[in-house]
Formats: C-alpha cells, sequence, structure tokens
C-alpha cells in the first residue's frame, strides 16, 4: 500500500513536469488512424455505413464522451459518430497508447467502462478482441478496447476510464504473460 | 575502411557540436542503453516528462528495435507496427539513436555514468536458460531464441543453419508463445512465409524442410500452458494441420479448476485445448503435418544418434503427475518414475532467455537480472541504490511479458528517476554539467568506433524496403554486419 501510494506520488511529479505533448510534433494523426492492410478483421472497424441519407447525419453527428485519466481527472470531448475511442483520445490528445494502432494486436488502449449500462450497449467483444483484453493490465469486467469501441448515438454521454495500471504492475504481483 | 569510419566520425562530431551549443547547458543527460521497447518506452517517457532532458539511446546492433525487429514472428506485422511510434521517439529533436556501439567493449558503464546524469540499462536478455541434462551439446539441439533470431536476420546468428532436411520431427520444448511461434514456422507453408519479412536464408532452408512433425512438450498440463490464447487459436487455424491432444490429458482436477478461476488466460487456453482436440480427427491423412500438444513430461536426456555422430535422435523424458505447493495454489510437475522416448532430428528448447552480466553491474545471477528497487539498480553489498543508474525491462524484471508490459515498466523506473531528481535538486546536483552525446561521440571516435546514426538506419530500412519490393516481400533484411555497416556508411 505504502508503495503504491508512493509511486503515484511519483506520477503526479511527472504529470508536473510534462510540458511536452503526448507525442512529439511530427506526429500527424492520420498515421496514428490508418487502417492497417493485414487485418483480416478490418470489417469491424469499418465505418462505412450503406444507407445514403443515414450516412450524411451520422457523419455530421457527434456524441460526448467523457475520459477519466488514472488520478481521476476528466476531459469531455466530442467524438464523430463512427470515430473509434482510440482515434478520438489521439485527436484530442489523451493519453491513450496506441502501439498497434488498432490492428487488434495489443492491449494498450484498454478502456474501462464505467457504466454497466453503457458497456451493454456495446457490441460483444470478438474472441481476438477478448485475446488481447487477456493481457491488459487492470482488467475490469467492463473492459474494452478503445479501437473496437466505435462512436454511435446510443453511446452520448459515455464515460471511460484509463486503467490505473501502473499501480498494478508495481504492487498487485501482476505475472506477465510471454509476447 | 578505417580512414571512412573516422572521417564520417568528425562530420558527425562536428554536426552534434554545432546542435548542441543552441541548447541550454543545464540539459539532463540520459543515456539508455539498448533500443527494443523497453528502451524506447523508457526514451519516450523521459522526453516527455523532462524538457531539458536530452536522451541518447545506445545499441550494440546496427538497427534499433531489439525484439521488435529480431524477436517478434514474421507472420505477425502488426505487431511491429508499433514501431512507427518507436520512429517517432527517435525523430524528437532532443533524442538520438547509436546503433553498434556495445557497452563493455565500445564503451564502458563506469564512462557512461560520468559522461551523463542518468542511465538506464534496457539491453534484455541475449542469452538462454539451459536444462543442465546430458546431451544438451549435440548438434540439432538449439535454444528457440536462436531459431527466432536465425529466421528473423539477427546478423549473429545468420550462419546457424539449423539442419532441417534429415528428420520428419522436431521437439520444441516448452509451451509459450516463443513455442508456439517457433512451432508455427516449422508448421506453415512456406508460400505464406514468403511474403512476410522472414530472412531469405530462412525461406528456403524451410521451403526444402522435410519436417512435418512437431511435438510440443511441456513437463506440466494444458491448465498450465505457459501461451496466450491468440497464439494457440493461430496455430491451430494452420490450414490442413493434423493437432493431437490426448483427452486422457485433458482431465483436470480441482485444483486445476481453482487455478483457472483466478486466471482468465488459462481458462481461454484450456477452453481452446479441449475444442481442438474433441475437433480432430482420430488418425492424421497421409502427407498431413502433425503437431502433437505433449503434456506431463520432462526432459531427462537427449538421446544421440546411432548414425550421425554428435548429432540428436531424440529425447528421454520422465513422465510426470501434478503436486500443489502447499498454501500457493501453485503446482509443479513430479516426476512419476516411468519414462518414454520421443525420436526426433531437431530439438528447440524455449525455456527462457537470460540477460547477461557485464563489469560494474551489480546481477543477481540466480535470477538473471539485477537487482533493483522499481528499477534503482541496488549496489552488491548494501541495498543501497547506486547512483543515477537504473534498469528496465527484461533486463530488471526477468524476460517475460507482451511489448505492452515495457510501458508500465517504464513508467516505474521514470517515476523513480523523478523522484531521485527531485530529492537532488536542492542540493543543484544538475547545475553540474555533464558532456553527454558530445563526450560519447568524442570517446566512440578516439576508439574508431563507426556510429549508426538513426538516419543511417533509414538508409538500412530504406535499402531493407527496396530489397523486398523486388520480390513481393515488406523487407527483405540484411543479415550480415559488414553489409549493415557499409549500408550505414553511404
Amino acid at each position: 500500500m505504502l508503495a503504491s501510494k508512493s509511486l503515484r506520488l511519483g506520477a503526479q511529479a511527472i504529470k508536473g513536469l510534462t510540458r511536452v505533448s503526448h507525442f512529439p510534433k511530427s506526429v500527424c494523426p492520420t498515421t496514428l488512424t490508418r487502417r492497417n492492410p493485414y487485418v483480416q478483421d478490418g470489417e469491424l472497424f469499418s465505418t462505412t455505413a450503406t444507407g445514403t441519407a443515414d450516412v450524411e447525419n451520422e457523419e455530421k453527428q457527434k456524441i460526448s464522451v467523457t475520459f477519466v485519466d488514472k488520478d481521476g481527472e476528466e476531459t469531455q470531448i466530442k467524438v464523430p459518430v463512427g470515430m473509434s475511442m482510440l482515434e478520438a483520445a489521439h485527436e484530442n490528445d489523451i493519453e491513450l497508447e496506441g502501439a498497434c494502432e488498432g490492428s487488434l494486436a495489443c492491449s494498450t488502449c484498454h478502456v474501462i467502462v464505467m457504466d454497466v449500462e453503457q458497456y451493454n450497449k456495446l457490441e460483444e467483444p470478438t474472441d481476438e478482441e477478448n485475446d488481447m483484453l487477456d493481457l491488459a493490465f487492470g482488467l475490469t469486467e467492463t473492459s474494452r478496447l478503445g479501437c473496437q469501441v466505435i462512436a454511435k448515438p446510443e453511446l452520448d454521454g459515455l464515460r471511460l476510464a484509463l486503467p490505473a495500471a501502473t499501480r498494478n504492475f508495481a504492487v498487485d504481483g501482476f505475472k506477465p504473460k510471454p509476447h | 575502411m578505417l580512414y571512412l569510419r573516422s572521417s564520417s566520425m568528425a562530420t558527425l562530431t562536428a554536426m552534434f557540436s554545432r546542435k548542441f551549443s543552441s541548447l541550454t547547458r543545464r540539459s539532463l543527460r540520459v543515456c539508455v542503453v539498448g533500443s527494443g521497447p523497453a528502451g524506447f518506452y523508457t526514451a519516450e517517457k523521459m522526453l516527455k516528462a523532462y524538457d531539458e532532458a536530452e536522451v541518447d539511446i545506445i545499441d550494440r546492433l546496427p538497427t534499433p528495435f531489439g525484439l521488435v525487429r529480431s524477436g517478434v514472428a514474421p507472420d505477425h506485422p502488426e505487431t511491429k507496427i508499433v514501431i512507427n511510434q518507436f520512429s517517432r521517439v527517435a525523430h524528437n529533436e532532443r533524442c538520438s539513436f547509436f546503433g553498434n556501439v556495445t557497452l563493455g567493449s565500445s564503451i564502458f558503464l563506469s564512462e557512461l555514468r560520468q559522461i551523463y546524469h542518468v542511465v538506464v540499462l534496457a539491453y534484455g536478455a541475449e542469452s538462454d536458460r539451459v536444462l543442465g541434462i546430458p546431451g544438451e551439446e549435440l548438434s540439432g539441439v538449439h535454444s528457440a531464441r536462436e531459431f527466432v533470431w536465425w529466421y528473423n536476420g539477427h546478423p549473429d546468428l545468420s550462419q546457424l543453419a539449423p539442419d532441417l532436411k534429415n528428420t520428419d520431427t522436431a521437439i520444441v520444448l516448452g509451451q509459450g508463445n516463443v513455442a508456439l511461434d517457433v512451432a508455427r514456422i516449422l508448421l506453415r507453408s512456406p508460400a505464406e512465409l514468403a511474403v512476410t519479412d522472414i530472412a531469405s536464408h530462412a525461406l528456403s532452408a524451410l521451403r526444402e524442410s522435410s519436417i512435418r512433425k512437431v511435438y510440443l512438450v511441456g513437463r506440466r498440463g494444458p491448465v498450465q500452458a505457459a501461451c496466450t490464447a491468440k497464439e494457440l487459436r493461430e496455430i491451430l487455424a494452420i490450414k490442413g494441420l493434423y493437432v493431437n491432444i490426448k483427452e486422457a490429458d485433458l482431465l483436470i482436477t480441482s485444483a486445476d479448476e481453482e487455478e483457472m478461476k483466478n486466471n482468465r488466460i488459462r481458462r481461454r487456453v484450456f477452453d481452446l485445448l479441449s475444442k481442438a482436440s474433441s475437433s480432430s480427427h482420430p488418425h492424421p491423412s497421409s502427407g498431413q503435418k502433425e503437431l502433437h500438444f505433449t503434456f506431463f513430461r520432462k526432459p531427462e536426456k537427449f538421446l544421440e544418434s546411432n548414425d550421425r555422430n554428435g548429432h540428436v535422435a531424440g529425447l528421454h523424458f520422465e513422465k510426470t503427475t501434478l503436486k500443489e505447493v502447499e498454501g500457493s495454489g501453485k503446482q509443479i510437475a513430479a516426476g512419476t518414475g516411468q519414462y518414454e522416448d520421443l525420436e526426433c532430428g531437431l530439438v528447440l528448447k524455449s525455456i527462457g532467455y537470460k540477460s547477461l552480466p557485464i563489469d560494474g553491474l551489480p546481477f543477481d545471477h540466480s535470477k538473471g537480472v539485477v537487482p533493483n528497487i522499481r528499477g534503482r539498480v541496488l549496489s552488491c553489498d548494501a541495498a543501497q541504490p547506486e547512483d543515477g543508474l537504473y534498469v528496465c525491462g527484461w533486463l530488471k524484471r526477468g524476460p517475460t511479458g507482451i511489448i505492452a508490459t515495457n510501458l508500465y515498466d517504464a513508467d516505474e523506473t521514470v517515476a523513480s528517476i523523478s523522484e531521485d531528481i527531485k530529492r537532488k535538486e536542492p542540493t543543484s546536483e544538475f547545475a553540474i554539467t555533464k558532456p553527454g552525446r558530445e563526450g560519447l561521440l568524442q570517446l566512440l571516435e578516439s576508439r574508431m568506433v563507426q556510429v549508426v546514426t538513426f538516419r543511417d538506419w533509414e538508409k538500412i530500412d530504406s535499402e531493407e524496403k527496396r530489397l523486398g519490393s523486388l520480390i513481393g516481400k515488406p523487407r527483405e533484411k540484411v543479415t550480415d554486419w559488414r553489409n549493415l555497416l557499409e549500408i550505414a556508411a553511404k
């Protein structure tokens, strides 16, 4: 417990010193959101809809999403319908990692849906997403990968917590699995 | 050649001196040793935490990214996407990469500690655990790491040339994800591998391979298998593969159930194995490739071939049963006194990597890691932290975990660094100017070391992509030290 406390203080100390944005300036958001050519399950997070009139409406529509970081700080953003939470986070400088850039090969964009009702509005995670969630730090019953949660009108008001992974790593005796 | 090296070094130093003078005097000079995920995540977090940090990443190879390049399987391109993020870090104007710089020969730890305020060792685990049983030195017995480095074109092992032509059977010892990787590479159709960045020497050897049967052997049962669901699902899905899992091995005890209850991965892995067992045919059809999951077998000795002197012909196993370690909820393998032999012509030991010690660095030989408290290196005798010396990644916590594990690991090490800096600030320790990059480059120049910068690596990168595009691969790795250095020096 003691260790966890001092570590959190340490994390806050870093935070206080942080002046550089999440990515170096050369980062172009489009490189983060580009679809990966190797992913066969690409249709899972495809944003193309079939209707035409609906598409126009949907594309203009944005929902409100709140990210709560590990220190409890909240950031509310507007996310266009059809966009993944990973992309949305990156467009808004929210510190959500995306090591594999949404290709379902890592667990770094792990988010916790804070409201069970909201969680139930999401489609069930696929086997492939579950395989990655297996490896997520601080997994909960309502954990999802940010790249697989796509904004839709019913999700307006969605609240997502970023897991306090550092604590789990240092204190809870986390046993990582081989890659 | 020497002339070329020293002249390009001089240009380099001049270049950096100019850049250097424009920076503030009170830079925090940081050196990270090792450019794998642990090294790059540490660098990224240090740059983020301190505007005044100047981070140099050194690596003994001319190429960056550590195991993302030489460990991740060629048919897992999506796992390598993280290279994009690491490259953005390397392009940060306060970050430099210096490849072909070996700690312990090009530069020494004591020197780095003099030149830099903070030294973070993240050089991983470049050796292997051994079984310590008779016959381990026979030819045809390799560590999985060697085999992986070979098919991934690591310049140290491009000459390994494992014999895949004189046998139809390979035994893989271990059932973790590395074991599954090497088994999958042996069993997958070479046509599918031909469109990956697998080293061409490995692709040709696999095309001529006569291996059609692979045993994945574990000391314990299916509930304890160390792999994860993704890799298991993948190998079970290989087209036309006959999978054999003995039904009797799938009978579980209450202790097994308890283990699974507490571990989602174990539960999902067991489910996959059970499903694979029930859906498989009783016998392979002729010519079909086979994968056998063999549980409850402990290797006792390697058997030598009668016809091929010094070559492995099989393994002698003791059958095991699970025994609960009281109070821990864990079960270990205990011998039963019954034995069984399995014939094979190739053995890949996938029983774990091991870090290597270096001069002047405290090292825990039994655990194979550097003794540390949350990344602060502890001195040999006392439990006193070494000033300004830190570890991250496998060297810190042992060779387990996924790439993302290093994200949290780096968080922890950088938090320790920050606490120490904060504590020192009142005494103005950071007012002490350290030469950092300039000092490093001067030393390397005096030793005629050809430093490979990130721009030099990008030359190698473009060349590899160009070579790959000629034969329908995303990249054709340059696997020879001299070629790598020549391309870098162009």
